[in-house]
This record gives structure tokens, C-alpha cells and sequence, in this order.
């Protein structure tokens, strides 16, 4: 009777947490470089988004089909086809020693860089949004008192429409960040060792595949909850100083 | 760039659309109708099915998808499940945008004022008419616009299912890419399918979501 039991699929697969603790460096080195990852690419991504938020608002029109186009684009495509383009489809665009491939490889040397590149340009266009947004949100009534200052343009929306956007996208920007930290987990497929690197590791190598992901998943999780802690603290803290 | 190579290699990338599409639709009606389920549970439900509800949502919105995906594909086997690899993404991809529907459901339905809860009420409309013939469809407009952004997730997220070797549509650009070494015509191929099917989906969610406001009280 026991043994009948026993043999049931549910006990057959015993947990053995000690693939997950052996390797531990593995999953919080992967961690690390996961939230690296996702820091440099909101830094950058919101560089981009910065200047083409202002290039779409500038009323030029070339720029402003530009921009859409670029956020379209981005919007309308899956980040795995993206990661694709930078990983395999770059520098394979132009021929073996040409100078153009030596400067593809030469800025894209690791998957890592590639990467970071790829998920920086994804950034780039859902952060565009979030700055078109906060810049619509500043009030006429600002520009307006600017200008009858004798602000320049440029004057306008570094000393004007940029702080006051800044207040209202902040939790925008939180949340772009924990996004990122999520699609980081997808850089695994290219070779990067992040944390689900390390979950799919624990999986191929010991077939170990409910030990290694819940651990991965669970970190991701911690790690989300507690990056939305500090930022919504921080947040409340920047709102009243500025 | 000569796209007469991805042309001649176009019965097996349309294998992987299909197999795409059908993913997205069998995905987009069960997450639907569980995450309206999920969402009215998370909503009316005791304290205990709440509970559960907030955990679930929770747990999956805060991790990657892929993990949802691994964890199914890879771990439910080892507990004797007989799942198709088909039937584990699909799976997979339901628990999770089941979850992001619950909270759509959710977050429209507390846009309904409350006074239309009451008035029901007060007509003497029992629970179920109140929530299937009050309630909810007035939350339907409200919900169309994130619907449709879920929607364009979803198709997206199917590519995911690359990752566990499953012939899906970028799989097979992939695969051709790889065998004809024509990286750049089969992605700039991806591209423009990937693009014409989200921008589809996003403009037909914006015209039903147009065509469901008229005549609404704002």
C-alpha cells in the first residue's frame, strides 16, 4: 500500500536544494549582472528617450516621424527578435574584415555588451513615451512665464519643462526599471550569465529544473519587490526636496 | 539585401506563424475568461479567495515570464504531468497573462462608480446580475485599451517559446537564418511580420474600443 504510494509521481521527483546552495555564487553573480544590465540599460535607454521626447515635441516634422518610427518599431517587435538583429544579424551585415564588421565586433564584443546595446534601444522607445508624456503634462503656464523671461528654447526645457517632467515620470521611470530587470532573463539564450543563466544550468546540467527556477524566480521576485521599496521611498523623499 | 532567399524558404517560416497564431489564440481566450474569473474572484470574492488571488498575481507579475515558462515545461514532467510541449507554453502563458487580466478586470471595474452597485442593489438585482449586467459591462470599454496592449504582449511573448526549442515563428527565422546564413534578410523579415500583425491587433483594439464608447455615459 505505502509502496504504491510512494511510487506515485509526486514523490518521484525528491527536491534537492543542495544543486542551488552548491552554486550559490552562480545565481548571486547572475543576480548582480542581471541588475547591472538593467541600470546601464535605463541609463542609456533614458538618454535616448530624453532627446527624442524633445525631438518629437519640437515641432519639426522630420524628427518627429523619425522618433515614431523608432518607437514604433520597437513597440511592435518582440526584445527577443531585437536581442537577435544585435547578436547575429549585426555583424553579419557587412563582409568578413570589412571596417565596418570591425567596428560592429569592436563595439559589441560580448554578448554581454550586445546585450546591454540591444535592451538600451528597447528602453529607448517605451522611455521616449513616458518623457512625451511628462512633457505634455507641464503646464502652457510654465513655457509661457519662461518665455516672457527671454528664455531660449533650449533654456525652456533644460531649466523649465525638464524638472518639472522629471517629478511626474519618476514613478514611470521605477517601473521601467523593474521591467528591465524581467527582460533581462531572456539574455541567457545569447550566452550571458545572468540569473536565469544559472537556473538553465542547474536544469541542463543536473536535470535539476524545479530547484534551479524557483530559486531564480524567487530572487527575481525578492529583488523586484525590494527595488519598488527603495524607489517608492526615494520617491517620496525627491518630491518634497525639489 | 535579397529577400528572394526568405521567398523561397516561405512554406516552413509559415509553419512557425501558424504555430504562433494558434498559440496566441488559444492563449488570448483562456487567459481572458479566467482573468475576468481571477478578477471578479479578486473583487467579491472572501477573504481567503483573495488571498490566494493576491498571491497568485503577485508572484507571477513580479517574476520573468520565462521563468513561468521553464517552470512549466521542465517541471511539471517531473511530477508526472502529460503535457504536450504545446500545452505546457500554453499553459504557461495563461497563468500569466491570467494574471495581468485579473488586475485589468480589477482596476476597471473599480472605475464604475459605486453608485451603480448600489442602484442595483437597490432595484433588488441579485449578485450575478448585479456583477454579468451592470457591472461588468460597463468595465468593457474601460478594459478594451489595456486588453489590447495585453493582446500585443501576448503575440509578442509567443516568441518566447523559442527559447525552449519550440517551432514558433521566430524559431524558424532563426533556424533559416542560421541554415542559409541570411541573418539580415530573414530578421528584417521578422520585422515587418511582427510589426503588421501587433500594429493590426493595436488598431483593431482602438477601433472596437472606439466603437464600444459611443453612446456610454461618461
Amino acid at each position: 500500500m505505502i509502496s504504491e504510494w510512494m511510487s506515485h509521481p509526486l514523490f518521484m521527483y525528491q527536491l534537492r536544494w543542495e544543486y542551488v546552495f552548491d552554486r550559490k555564487d552562480l545565481f548571486i553573480d547572475g543576480l548582480v549582472l542581471a541588475l547591472w544590465m538593467s541600470f546601464v540599460g535605463l541609463a542609456i535607454g533614458s538618454a535616448i528617450g530624453l532627446v527624442c521626447a524633445f525631438a518629437r515635441s519640437s515641432g519639426n516634422r522630420i524628427l518627429h516621424i523619425i522618433v515614431t518610427a523608432y518607437v514604433e518599431f520597437i513597440r511592435n517587435i518582440p526584445l527577443l527578435l531585437l536581442l537577435f538583429i544585435f547578436y547575429f544579424g549585426l555583424p553579419q551585415a557587412w563582409p568578413r574584415g570589412s571596417a565596418e564588421r570591425d567596428f560592429i565586433l569592436r563595439v559589441l564584443p560580448t554578448p554581454e555588451r550586445t546585450f546591454v546595446v540591444a535592451l538600451s534601444f528597447y528602453a529607448g522607445a517605451y522611455l521616449t513615451e513616458i518623457f512625451s508624456s511628462g512633457i505634455l503634462s507641464v503646464s502652457k503656464r510654465y513655457l509661457e512665464a519662461g518665455k516672457s523671461l527671454g528664455l531660449t528654447r533650449m533654456q525652456l526645457a533644460r531649466h523649465v519643462t525638464a524638472p518639472i517632467m522629471f517629478r511626474t515620470v519618476l514613478p514611470s521611470l521605477s517601473n521601467t526599471f523593474i521591467s528591465l530587470f524581467k527582460d533581462t532573463g531572456i539574455a541567457f539564450f545569447i550566452g550571458v550569465r545572468e540569473l536565469s543563466f544559472a537556473a538553465n544550468k542547474i536544469n541542463t546540467d543536473f536535470f535539476r529544473p524545479i530547484e534551479g527556477w524557483v530559486s531564480a524566480g524567487v530572487l527575481y521576485l525578492l529583488t523586484a519587490w525590494l527595488i519598488a521599496l527603495v524607489l517608492r521611498f526615494l520617491e517620496g523623499r525627491i518630491k518634497w526636496s525639489v | 539585401m535579397d529577400m528572394e532567399i526568405v521567398w523561397q524558404n516561405r512554406e516552413l517560416l509559415w509553419e512557425g506563424l501558424k504555430y504562433s497564431f494558434k498559440l496566441f489564440a488559444v492563449v488570448i481566450v483562456l487567459a481572458t475568461v479566467t482573468g475576468v474569473i481571477f478578477g471578479v474572484g479578486a473583487l467579491y470574492g472572501n477573504r481567503l479567495i483573495k488571498i490566494v488571488l493576491r498571491t497568485y498575481v503577485d508572484i507571477v507579475r513580479g517574476m520573468p515570464l520565462l521563468v513561468t515558462i521553464f517552470l512549466i515545461f521542465y517541471g511539471l514532467p517531473a511530477y508526472g504531468a502529460n503535457l504536450s510541449p504545446f500545452q505546457s507554453i500554453a499553459l504557461a502563458l495563461t497563468i500569466f497573462s491570467a494574471a495581468h487580466m485579473s488586475e485589468i478586470v480589477r482596476g476597471s471595474v473599480s472605475s464604475i462608480p459605486r453608485g451603480q452597485e448600489d442602484a442595483a442593489k437597490s432595484i433588488g438585482l441579485t449578485f450575478w446580475q448585479r456583477v454579468g449586467s451592470i457591472i461588468l459591462p460597463q468595465a468593457v470599454p474601460v478594459m478594451m485599451g489595456p486588453w489590447t496592449n495585453l493582446a500585443v504582449d501576448m503575440f509578442k511573448a509567443t516568441s518566447l517559446a523559442t527559447l525552449v526549442s519550440q517551432a514558433d515563428f521566430l524559431f524558424s527565422i532563426n533556424k533559416r537564418a542560421a541554415a542559409k546564413g541570411h541573418y539580415l534578410e530573414f530578421y528584417f523579415a521578422a520585422v515587418i511580420v511582427y510589426f503588421v500583425i501587433c500594429f493590426t491587433i493595436s488598431r483593431l483594439g482602438a477601433w472596437a474600443s472606439r466603437r464600444m464608447q459611443v453612446g456610454m455615459a461618461s
